[in-house]
């Protein structure tokens, strides 16, 4: 414990530039990935499980065309699409048999395809951790804010995520398509009965979710190392965001991302081992003050 | 046509059956008039993140074990290695190691499990009494601690306080010549990370009294991301830097650590970075990176040493690990015993390995030592240097003194009432 050194660092304007931007990037990273799952359990009502595995195709997916073609920006869409692509016939094949069903049986399902995809990876890509190395283009030095330090690729990183949480907020509060996927969150009898497809929409959030997911995937692997199994740590963080949030919020999970990642930032200072748990207790605070969330609804 | 060939196919098969059996029966007979083959098990972790271990452990001891067969066999009995995978978990280990004995019938454990597994195959082989070689764990009490030794177990695999007091003294230099005296760490949150951090602090100081720790960054094992642990350093300035992250987290660590141009802001000495698994994978290896060798083709600079990674290496399509040497020298050890004893009985070849000293192409000057008092070995080569982006990595390495770490370790042993 240093709380000391905490109180210290928040009269520097260097250490609370360096570390609201460290706190903002562990964020952003986590809201691409909570975002899918909040909408995909606000919409279809499962806990999709295999979320964090998603992530780690993202990942893998941007390696091998990065590998391959030495193109970062083909990369992230191929990882984008291409998980996209993954969770809708993950959808249509397996999720969409136990909608409706008890939620151990679709825990089951869920966990069933973590193994796999695990051991999918582990069979394609080998059981040794991999490496992708920064793109040519972000190698150069950090910024120096007043003193505190801004990495070149976190900037970007920050910029694309609020572009893609801005697209993401405009597509559900002003196109049609948005119209739909809220109307059938809260009623998909009514929707169905006006005659609009709802397994289709179904489907489309789920891969909508999916290449969230892939997407984080593919901006985080510059800088983190790839192994198979690496989808389960964001997971769980991921589950603290949308508890924090509120279940089925968007922004809720934006707001919780935020919170996690500053809170893992400004604690390490001054509770260095006491990280992981500071998290949990910020989301027990949250839940006995407002048990379903920032910004879940009651009930 | 179909039926007809059934027909055929009937007889032949009731024949074929009639000589099977007849050479299933005698079978038996056959194999014990030649010298029955010797059977080694080995407990490893081949699934998870870390399966890495346990395939370079077996690729190792396998390399070594063609080689022995090759002349004749342990004692004129062909070796045969079998392997179990213990997913990591040590009281899956103790089962896979009880089973390698009672069911498998090996003579011998070769123990390839991390440290925690290690610990509870030692328990089995206290209870079954079979000759095991633990060859990956590192933890200093595994063979110090008189209450966890035990007669028949040996150990070849480096050693925690070898690393730390080598590092320690190597470190000092450095400190002294540049003048570092404020340093932080950054290790895993784990039993590991915590000894191996407050060791190196400690004989850090015991050369350097100057150095002063004044951060301490505690990521938890397999953190995906170290933003935060990395900024929480760069905060406190400190001109050097301890860190024991090995593998996948290590590689993450470097990544991330680049990107704020950590590496340039401090002297960063990593323990665990000189291992092609970390130096092959990380693509923008900073350079001047200090660390200590796991294994390196270029230390010890012999030709021996270079060739046997360069064989492995055409063997395998990777070079070797640090694991692979420490399960090659496993081997190494009972081929000498065997020799000695003229046996391969797991109690003679014991006896034989208690103050055995063997040629080895790891060796800081060309032999090993099965140190006699606590079963564990001495001499192995231990260097530390400073890394380039590019092969051989890490061009020279400084060597540690083996009079300094074996005075400071029975220091070490006393403080500690193992002697």
């Amino acid at each position: 414990m240093n709380p000391a050194a905490l109180a210290n660092c928040l009269t520097s304007a260097s250490c609370v530039i360096t570390q609201t931007t460290s706190g903002l990037i562990i964020g952003m990273l986590l809201f691409l990935v909570a975002a899918g799952l909040t909408l995909i359990f606000g919409v279809l009502k499962v806990v999709n499980f295999t979320h964090g595995s998603f992530y780690m195709l993202g990942a893998y997916f941007a390696y091998t065309v990065y590998v391959a073609t030495g193109s970062y920006v083909l990369a992230v869409l191929a990882a984008a699409f291409g998980v996209g692509l993954f969770a809708l016939i993950f959808e249509r094949f397996f999720m969409s048999k136990v909608y409706g069903s008890n939620v151990l049986m679709q825990l089951l399902v869920c966990y069933a395809f973590i193994l796999i995809l695990d051991d999918a990876v582990k069979i394609i890509w080998g059981p040794e951790f991999k490496s992708m190395g920064m793109p040519d283009a972000f190698q150069r030095p950090p910024l120096f804010v007043a003193g505190g330090i801004v990495p070149v690729f976190y900037l970007f990183l920050i910029v694309i995520t609020l572009i893609i949480s801005a697209v993401l907020w405009l597509t559900i509060t002003r196109t049609r398509f948005g119209t739909i996927v809220r109307a059938a969150a809260v009623n998909p009898h009514m929707v169905s009965a006006l005659g609009i497809n709802t397994r289709l929409v179904y489907s489309l959030v789920f891969a909508l979710g999916g290449l969230l997911a892939g997407l984080a995937g593919s901006l985080a692997v510059p800088v983190r190392s790839l192994t198979a199994g690496m989808g389960f740590s964001i997971l769980i963080e991921s589950f603290i965001v949308t508890v924090i949030g509120g279940m089925g919020s968007i922004a809720g999970a934006l707001i919780g991302s935020i919170l996690i990642g500053l809170v893992r930032a400004f604690g390490s200072i001054g509770f260095p081992l006491f990280v992981e748990g500071l998290m949990f207790m910020l989301m027990a605070v949250i839940l006995i003050l407002k048990p379903s969330g920032l910004l879940g609804k009651e009930g | 046509m179909a039926r007809k060939r059934v027909d055929l196919d009937r007889r032949t098969v009731l024949k074929g059956a009639a000589a099977g059996a007849a050479a299933t029966v005698f079978a038996p007979t056959i194999v014990t008039a030649q010298a029955k083959a010797i059977r080694v098990g080995m407990p490893t972790i081949l699934s998870g993140r870390v399966a890495q271990l346990g395939t370079t452990s077996r690729a190792g001891a396998q390399f070594e074990i063609d080689k022995i067969n090759g002349a004749g066999g342990l004692a004129g009995r062909r070796i045969e290695l079998v392997v179990r995978d213990s997913r990591g978990q040590p009281q899956e280990a103790a089962r896979v190691a009880r089973e390698l004995v009672n069911s498998d019938g090996c003579e011998i454990i070769l123990d390839a499990e991390a440290s925690s597994g290690s610990f509870a195959v030692q328990e089995v082989a206290k209870d079954l009494g079979v000759l095991c070689i633990h060859t990956n764990s590192e933890t200093s009490s595994l063979s110090a601690d008189p209450k966890i030794r035990i007669p028949n177990a040996f150990r070849t695999a480096r050693q925690g306080i070898h690393d730390s007091i080598a590092g320690g003294s190597y470190a000092a230099k450095i400190a002294q010549a540049k003048g570092l005296d404020r340093w932080a760490t950054c290790s895993p949150d784990y039993a590991y990370g915590r000894d191996s951090n407050a060791l190196f602090m400690e004989y850090l100081k015991h050369f350097y009294p100057k150095a002063e720790l004044t951060t301490e960054a505690w990521p938890k094992l397999f953190q995906p991301d170290y933003t935060e642990v990395i900024t929480n350093v760069l905060q406190a300035k400190p001109q050097a830097l301890y860190s024991c992250l090995w593998g996948g987290d290590l590689t993450s660590w470097i990544d991330q650590g680049n990107i704020y141009a950590m590496f340039a802001q401090m002297e960063v000495f990593a323990i665990n970075m000189a291992d092609y698994t970390a130096l092959t994978v990380v693509k923008n290896l900073p350079p001047g990176i200090h660390s200590g060798n796991r294994y390196i083709k270029t230390f010890p600079g012999t030709p021996q040493n270079a060739a046997w990674a360069d064989a492995y290496r055409e063997r395998f399509k990777e070079y070797p690990t640090n694991w692979s040497w420490e399960n090659a020298t496993a081997v190494h050890f009972l081929d000498a015993a065997a020799k000695k004893a003229n046996s391969a009985d797991g109690k003679q070849l014991a006896d034989a390995m208690r103050g055995l000293k063997i040629d080895s192409p790891f060796g800081a000057d060309g032999t090993i030592t099965m140190r006699a008092e606590d079963q564990t070995i001495v001499g192995y080569a231990i260097g530390w240097g400073t890394t380039i982006g590019k092969e051989p990595y890490v061009p020279t390495v400084t060597a540690g003194d083996w009079k300094v770490i074996a005075e400071l370790e029975a220091d070490w042993k006393k403080r500690n009432k193992y002697t």
